[in-house]
């Protein structure tokens, strides 16, 4: 009887979160819309299973919506590129969710609690949405709609700090004008080929083979609309704001999933359609994304140091994270790809559980988490410091840790592309991470003040501790991770090289 | 008890110790006591695998797979068995003489201080025992964070800051050249396991070796050559039990012992002879050993000259390594025992001056030395081995060192060496010099504390009786080097 | 010369969208940057729907009249663009809204000073 919904697996777990998001929307209860939540993603996360079943079987879905057949209709596409981030996703934002309840509870009144979550399966539904989608078109509406509930969400913060307005309005500004660059681009896309899906867009950019200005003027534009989008220095001046008023459940879901699935989307667009302008393509990735990477890299991480604030600390932290997934991309070889992918992966869980963390601090402490107010804290909530230090060293990269397998095949990769200097920097900041890192634990275990331990709700850290277990496992055992982001490289790359 | 085991439970041993440490925290007797136990344990161990060792045993657990070519394993190597024989030794007299030290002193935090001292040793004892280069480097980073709260333990402005330079000094090199450095020789060899002879032959680019050892050298920086040597006087604020076992034992010898693997196991003395690309760093390690030899006459405050003192003679181990010699890699890694020996003892000495007196400048010994005549004598000892004079064991490291650089035709570097000895002779015996030749006029109230006296006496004494076994040592060492 | 009459309307779409960002980037009053942001996403409904016209083409509907059709997709498009811009600027609107009831003002000079005394 499940067959038939099995079916259309593919539709299903963008479209069952936007749904059931409809209905939550006006429920008073305070528990209810969490539950139906919960519910929801649990099958959610069961139709991610069974789609990495099918791909393991056939290796490619092309779902068309409607059963127009591409390039007229809509289709969504699953294949080895996205299953990993697809799965990674619907687990992680069942863990988030668990870990929401308490935390939503705590920051907004308990009546807006079903208007939360509708937004909150909003924003899961329409990434997912990003995650799938095979049209370059959808895709803008799907990013439009997750901005529009990430916002919403962030605005939520207000109850806790009015500049969480702020945040979200900016936000809103340069989020819409990112996106209405990518819409733009997709309109001189559409003028010279006619077409939107990204498979037959390949097919048809293939007849201005050697490429037109008009086509480069809306590549470059979609391309810097998703740079936007995706928080890629220099046009990443929205995220810190955002992610640090935004409520700390909702930093998390954000921190961890929303600039990913965004970044991916823009890789499969790099390698998958502008493939075929080569020296485009190397001209975009030598000069444009490698030396902003290289700059990310160094500048979000100095900027970190001089935080005070743990939350916008993170955020910077993040821009620094992005330059390398960016950097790693912009290498245009198989390895290359891999590690970025791996980064990916890795990175996602790395800053989620360590917003987790400082999100439930937020909650203890009733304020800001600052770096003064962080006095103490290991010995007055052991549990969750503790999963905070093991974030925090697998953020620097130390072995045993996911962190340290990222770098690890960021190093073979950017080796292999003989890229020395780029080994120096990336060296140079993981151990500048330590810096600010350390200050955090300096903070929490060795300053004057103590107290003895109180109770921590196991609510709230049983969910960060799955996230920090499976940091460590992946750090030991880290063949899955490695596997899709091979996987994903696979697939991208067969292209480039012919 | 198979081989394995033994391994696991040499580990595991200092974990326990710090866990029961933690579980008595309460009872500040049965808290120490720990520190004891495990020591004794862990040395029997260490004894029973350097037998092992002597007789071609072999002791190796591989737990999981990391990444390709590389495990979570431990494989005891020559070199190791020696190490992890003087940390544990030199730990049950550090235990004992902490619970004088803590106590007399009447320092805060004493269960926070045990239990990372635990921690160090466990570090310590498994880079000793690492089956590859990957393992050592997740311990050395693990040495270096849990020794982390021992430099910091005051907690006052002061101990912050040496705190935060020990921290950003140690981790900063580990990971912009170490991590680096083994990635790097992961890419060209696919593997990281320490072999006989070195991996890299044939698969390194001889032409990029120079700087392989450089990032090496300066990655490791636990073994304190200049100019990456700050952190090591910045971590004197800690108290002395810290500077004696792991400022002058466990980390800067677990860092100089990672030096020497690299070179004996990961490069290859062949390698290195042939090549020359480790003659820069001798002359490196010469001006390393005669500008810390000029600082530590400078420095009035005794464990500041005795730290200046340790980061000269750890060259003496790079500079035995640089060399690749087999005479001079057989000095260096018995420099590992004989400095131990004599520099815990000076420390063990310097910091049982603090508890009784609370002196701690030598301009202050002035007629010390007969109101504490079993602490100089132990200092005495030490100092004699240190310098190299027959008969302590110190003669022999340095004997052989000498011989090295003449064997590879460095005669500078043995007219160096000896000039050193001279300048040692100056730093190390002038407070003895002045607390039996001067008197003081100022009344020095004293405290008793017995258990800071005994274990520089035994070290002390130790320095002069394994000058006659030092074949003991010497029968593993050789077997180290097969070149 | 010729050129710029063949692509009158890229001229028109481009000077609304620089139109637009300029009111987004120079103007200090919220409610004016969304007014901005409207402009500015009106300027690519412009572009999508000229770019759907074919010369001598009639609206998409079969009749034996029309020898060619004009293109119907961009609109459709541009229909779901609109909405998205609607509720872009809806939710912009609430923002705004919002950050008066909390700040009394919605320039983002005094916002700013604002926010400056009250970190200290």
């Amino acid at each position: 009887m499940f067959d038939i919904f099995l079916d259309d697996a593919p539709a299903l777990v963008v479209v069952l979160p936007l749904l059931i998001s409809a209905i939550i929307a006006f429920m008073p209860s305070k528990i209810w819309p969490w539950i139906i939540s919960i519910i929801t993603l649990f099958l959610h996360l069961f139709l991610s299973l069974h789609l990495l079943k099918e791909i393991s079987v056939s290796g490619l879905i092309i779902y068309e919506f409607g059963n127009w057949e591409p390039p007229w209709g809509i289709s969504f596409k699953i294949d080895g590129v996205n299953i990993g981030l697809q799965l990674l996703f619907s687990i992680f934002v069942l863990v988030s969710t668990f870990y929401s309840r308490k935390i939503f509870l705590n920051e907004i009144d308990y009546r807006d609690s079903g208007k939360a979550y509708s937004l909150w399966l909003l924003a899961v539904g329409s990434l997912n949405g990003i995650i799938l989608t095979n049209d370059i078109f959808n895709l803008f509406v799907f990013l439009e709609i997750s901005a529009l509930a990430s916002i919403s969400l962030i605005a939520l913060g207000a109850g806790q700090n009015r500049k969480a307005l702020l945040a979200a309005f900016n936000y809103l500004i340069i989020g819409a004008i990112g996106a209405t660059f990518y819409v733009i681009g997709v309109g001189f896309a559409y003028a010279m080929t006619g077409t939107l899906n990204m498979n037959d867009l390949v097919i048809q950019l293939a007849q201005y083979s050697d490429g037109q200005l008009a086509i480069f003027a809306g590549m470059s534009f979609m391309l810097i609309g998703l740079m936007v989008k995706a928080a890629i220095f220099p046009v990443h001046i929205w995220l810190p704001p955002a992610y640090s008023y935004a409520p700390s459940a909702v930093s998390t879901l954000l921190a961890a999933l929303a600039t990913k699935t965004i970044l991916y989307f823009f890789v499969r667009l790099l390698y998958e359609v502008f493939i075929i302008y080569p020296s485009y393509l190397s001209l975009f990735l030598d000069f444009v994304l490698y030396p902003l990477s290289l700059l990310a890299i160094f500048i979000g991480t100095v900027i970190a140091i001089y935080q005070d604030d743990i939350k916008k600390l993170l955020a910077f932290s993040s821009i620094a994270q992005i330059g390398y997934i960016t950097l790693a991309f912009s290498l245009k070889d198989h390895s290359g790809v891999a590690s970025g992918f791996v980064h990916i992966l890795n990175h996602a869980l790395i800053k989620g559980g360590l917003f987790m963390a400082v999100g439930y601090f937020a909650i203890l402490y009733k304020d800001r988490v600052t770096l003064n107010s962080l006095k103490g804290f290991g010995y007055k909530y052991p549990i969750t410091s503790f999963a905070l230090l093991i974030c925090g060293l697998s953020l620097i990269g130390l072995p045993l840790t996911n962190g340290f397998i990222s770098k690890l095949y960021l190093f073979q990769a950017l080796y292999t592309n003989q890229m020395y200097f780029s080994i120096a920097l990336v060296a140079v900041s993981s151990a500048l991470a330590v810096v600010y890192f350390w200050k955090i634990v300096e903070q929490m275990w060795f300053s004057e003040i103590k107290f003895k331990s109180e109770k921590e709700d196991a609510y709230i850290y049983l969910p960060i501790w799955i996230v920090t277990i499976s940091i460590i496992v992946f750090g030991i055992y880290s063949t899955p991770i490695i596997e899709f982001s091979n996987l994903s490289a696979d697939y991208l790359i067969s292209g480039y090289q012919n | 008890m198979s081989n394995s085991f033994l391994i696991i439970l040499g580990i595991i041993t200092p974990l326990f110790a710090a866990l029961f440490s933690y579980v008595c925290r309460y009872n500040n007797n049965l808290r120490d006591s720990f520190g004891i136990i495990g020591g004794l344990i862990t040395f029997v161990i260490s004894l029973k695998i350097f037998h092992g060792i002597q007789n071609n045993e072999v002791y190796q657990i591989t737990f999981f797979t990391l990444f390709d070519g590389v495990d979570f394993a431990f494989k005891v190597s020559a070199l190791g068995s020696i190490f992890s024989l003087v940390a544990s030794s030199l730990w049950i007299l550090a235990s004992i003489y902490t619970i004088g030290y803590m106590r007399g002193a009447g320092e805060k935090n004493q269960t926070r201080f045990v239990i990372f001292y635990s921690i160090a040793i466990h570090a310590a004892l498994a880079i000793a025992w690492s089956g590859n280069l990957l393992v050592l480097f997740i311990f050395y980073e693990i040495l270096t964070f849990s020794t982390f709260p021992l430099v910091g333990h005051k907690q006052n402005a002061e101990s912050q800051s040496a705190g935060r330079l020990y921290l950003s000094i140690l981790v900063g090199t580990s990971l912009i050249f170490f991590l680096p450095a083994i990635f790097w020789i992961w890419l060209k060899t696919g593997t990281l396991d320490f072999q006989d002879g070195g991996i890299l032959m044939n698969k390194f680019p001889a032409e990029y070796l120079s700087f392989l050892i450089a990032m090496l050298v300066f990655g490791i920086g636990k073994a304190a050559i200049m100019p990456i040597h700050r952190w090591l006087p910045a971590a004197m604020v800690a108290p002395t039990p810290v500077s004696a076992l792991l400022h002058a034992v466990a980390v800067v010898k677990a860092g100089v012992f990672s030096f020497l693997v690299v070179v004996v196991y990961i490069v290859g003395p062949d390698f290195l002879l042939q090549t020359k690309s480790s003659d820069w760093l001798v002359w490196l390690a010469c001006f390393t050993i005669m500008a810390s030899s000029i600082i530590a006459i400078t420095k009035d405050d005794l464990k500041a000259r005795l730290a200046y003192s340790t980061i000269s003679q750890l060259s003496y181990i790079i500079l035995g390594a640089a060399l690749a010699s087999s005479l001079a890699l057989k000095g260096a890694s018995f420099h590992i025992i004989t400095h131990a020996l004599g520099k815990i003892t000076l420390f063990f000495c310097a910091g049982a001056i603090y508890v009784t007196a609370h002196i701690k400048k030598v301009s202050d010994l002035k007629g010390m030395g007969y109101k504490l005549p079993l602490i100089f004598f132990a200092y005495t000892l030490g100092a004699l081995s240190i310098i190299g004079v027959p008969p302590f064991i110190g003669s022999w490291s340095k004997f052989y060192l000498i011989m090295g650089s003449i064997e590879r035709e460095f005669i500078i570097v043995a007219i160096i060496l000896g000039i050193s000895s001279l300048l040692n002779i100056y730093y190390l015996l002038q407070p003895v010099v002045i607390g039996f030749t001067q008197n003081s006029k100022k009344e020095i109230k004293l405290i008793k504390a017995p258990l800071t006296v005994w274990p520089p006496l035994i070290t002390g004494l130790g320095c002069l009786v394994f000058f006659f076994y030092a074949n003991y040592f010497l029968n593993n060492i050789s077997g180290v080097i097969v070149n | 010369m010729s050129n710029f009459i063949y692509f009158w309307n890229h001229f028109a779409f481009i000077l609304l969208m620089v139109g637009g960002l300029f009111i987004i980037i120079t103007s200090q009053n919220y409610l004016k940057k969304v007014v901005g942001l409207a402009i500015f996403q009106t300027a690519v409904f412009v572009f999508f729907v000229s770019l759907a016209k074919v010369l001598d083409g009639t609206a998409p509907i079969l009749t034996k009249m029309a020898n060619a059709y004009s293109n119907p997709l961009p609109h459709v498009l541009i229909l779901t663009a609109i909405v998205v811009g609607v509720a872009t600027s809806a939710l912009g609107l609430a923002l705004v809204l919002q950050i008066y009831k909390n700040y009394e003002t919605i320039e983002e000079k005094e916002i700013e000073s604002l926010e400056l005394k009250s970190d200290k």
